[in-house]
């Protein structure tokens, strides 16, 4: 009968519209602004820098300035400018750190190609998407202490990314230690042979910390 | 311009008023639908030459949305043309990603584990059924039925896009895929929320076609409407759920093979009119056999390493070479072809893609019809501009 597939999907939309209303699978929109839905922990975003120390998130940046983000960005984004000293990183040991660290976040298309490329797991994608404004160029240039932020915050958007990282890290820096201190003893060794056992030696000279430090 | 060479809307020999009643002479009547048409689903323009209602002649004009896709692969490292991939089609991030990934793959020799190719199976046959759904629900909208329908495909597909979000980060831009891999893996708990939509998924469709198959204004506005024949579907190399439903068996997954496919037993459905209905049944029919592709993978998905070892993300150069990795995605035969020269950046980075291919023959669709109806086909060609000018 002519008619009867409309009356059937007139149904359709009946139990929808009835079924909204104490059924949670027909209904699934949230109201914006008052509610937020939850973000997935993998969401991402732009991105931000990781520092080891909220105090002084400048000083304690993980970023060394090697500038392979700013390389492999696709929309070429990022803009970095090496400092011309050194300063010591969480390890102690010096580094170069960026002087200028810019993004530039109204042509960053949020794709995490920085986050992995980078060694240093000093960049990570954040979750803050309400960032509005009316400036569009002054407002959306983010320069590195508007980027910077501590490792707790890291913690608190990801946590199982951010344990990880902190365990490869760790990891990293019991390895480094025991380099350092194995070439410290291979220069002990060594430092009784005459002077060509100097060049023996894997890393260079003020190299190693006390374990204390 | 009218077919006589002379403008109809400019009247020859100076200006005079036509009377009211007269109804052109018998002239055409060109009108320029688009760009900022709602149902060219874009910035798409139909230049249509009308007599009366009926289409006389159609000259589809894009180009609107060009972002030189093709030169920026050739400009950018091999890794960083991968997000820029994602917006191409942007509906379909994913099978966009693994087309790309599966050139580069045979381009560089590099081998993919089995655990990721399973993934990508599950992905792309996510991606197919939120395409699918998108598209019979835009079909509705753009035949009248204002908003429900398409309102029902749209939560579905949510619910996919949460899947993707919480696996790749973003729900449309996923940027995923990997060469020789994928990107993260897919935790016990992401498995076992894919396994209970994709349960879910068939009652859904059970109740959008009890909603829409059988309702009788779809069929008048589609039967019989927009016939594409098999001869001219080859001809014009349409790929995709349009040649199948002109009645060519013809799957990218079936003739090549590519990924594990060849372990899952699927069918191809074949439609047999090629109207405009055909082309949406065929996508409903899809969807059914998506759910029993990714019933299958989800239950055999193995353990293990999602990325090759030796998989590089810095400094990756393939050998000189060239190499044309091609998937079935959602639209059509996606394909992408890469000539390497041993530096960082592709010497050439070409995009076969198959929403602006199977656009070739709006043209041939509706001629005959009227204005609705070239609404209606331009709908069941199902196009995403950000394909189809890159």
């Amino acid at each position: 009968m002519l008619g009867t597939g409309l009356l059937k999907g007139l149904a359709v939309t009946a139990r929808n519209l009835v079924g909204s209303f104490h059924d949670d699978a027909r209904y699934t929109t949230v109201e914006y602004p008052e509610v937020k839905a939850a973000l997935p922990e993998a969401f991402r975003n732009f991105p931000f820098l990781v520092s080891e120390n909220a105090d002084d998130p400048m000083g304690t940046l993980r970023c060394v300035a090697c500038q392979i983000c700013e390389k492999e960005c696709p929309p070429q984004c990022i803009y970095i400018e090496k400092s011309k000293d050194k300063k010591p990183d969480a390890n102690g040991k010096l580094q170069i750190y960026p002087a200028v660290f810019a993004i530039d976040t109204s042509v960053c298309m949020n794709c995490q190609i920085c986050v992995e490329v980078c060694p240093f797991d000093a960049i990570k994608m954040d979750h803050v998407f309400e960032i509005a404004t009316g400036d569009r160029f002054l407002e959306l240039l983010l320069n590195r202490e508007q980027l910077a932020k501590p490792n707790s915050y890291f913690h608190s958007i990801r946590p199982n990314e951010a344990a990880e990282v902190d365990a490869r890290l760790a990891a990293d820096r019991k390895a480094a230690e025991e380099k350092a201190k194995a070439a410290a003893l291979a220069k002990a060794a060594a430092k009784p042979a005459p002077p060509a056992g100097a060049p023996g030696a894997p890393k260079p000279p003020g190299e190693p910390k006390p374990p204390t430090a | 311009m009218s077919s006589t060479g002379e403008s109809p809307l400019l009247p020859a020999g100076g200006a005079h008023v036509r009377a009211v009643t007269d109804e052109f002479h018998g002239d055409l009547l060109e009108v320029s639908m688009g760009p900022h048409h709602p149902s060219t689903h874009g910035v798409f323009r139909m230049m249509v030459t009308l007599d009366g209602e009926r289409i006389v002649r159609l000259k589809p004009v894009f180009g609107y949305l060009h972002r030189n896709h093709e030169k920026i692969g050739e400009s950018t490292t091999y890794l960083s043309s991968m997000p820029y991939t994602d917006r191409l089609d942007y509906l379909n991030s994913m099978t966009n990603n693994w087309a790309y990934a599966l050139a580069v793959e045979k381009l560089a020799g590099v081998p993919v584990p089995e655990r990721a190719e399973y993934l990508r199976i599950i992905l792309a046959e996510l991606t197919r059924l939120q395409n699918h759904i998108c598209l019979a629900g835009f079909l509705l909208q753009d035949s009248g039925a204002s908003g429900t329908p398409l309102m029902y495909a749209f939560r579905e597909r949510e619910k996919i896009l949460g899947l993707f979000e919480s696996l790749s980060g973003s729900r449309m831009m996923c940027n995923y895929q990997r060469f020789g891999g994928c990107r993260v893996d897919a935790a016990p708990d992401w498995l076992a929320r894919a396994r209970n939509l994709v349960n879910g998924f068939g009652a859904f469709l059970d109740e959008f076609e009890e909603l829409v198959t059988g309702n009788e204004i779809l069929m008048a506005r589609t039967q019989g409407i927009g016939v594409l024949t098999a001869p001219a579907a080859v001809g014009a190399g349409i790929t995709g759920p349009m040649l199948r439903a002109a009645g060519v068996g013809y799957d990218v997954r079936k003739v090549d093979g590519y990924g594990l496919y060849p372990r899952f037993s699927f069918r191809v459905p074949v439609g047999a009119h090629g109207d405009t209905y055909d082309r949406y049944m065929i996508r409903i029919l899809e969807m059914r056999e998506s759910i029993s592709i990714l019933q299958q993978a989800l239950k055999d998905i193995p353990e293990g390493p999602v990325m090759d070892p030796k998989a590089k993300i810095r400094g990756f150069r393939p050998k000189p070479g060239e190499a044309y990795g091609r998937i079935e995605g959602p639209k059509g035969e996606i394909g992408f072809y890469l000539i390497s020269d041993g530096t960082p950046n592709p010497y050439r980075y070409r995009v076969r893609p198959p929403s602006f291919i199977n656009l070739t023959v709006l043209e041939d669709l509706c001629l005959g019809h009227t204005v609705a109806d070239s609404v209606v086909i331009l709908g069941s060609i199902d196009i995403v501009l950000g394909e189809v000018d890159r």
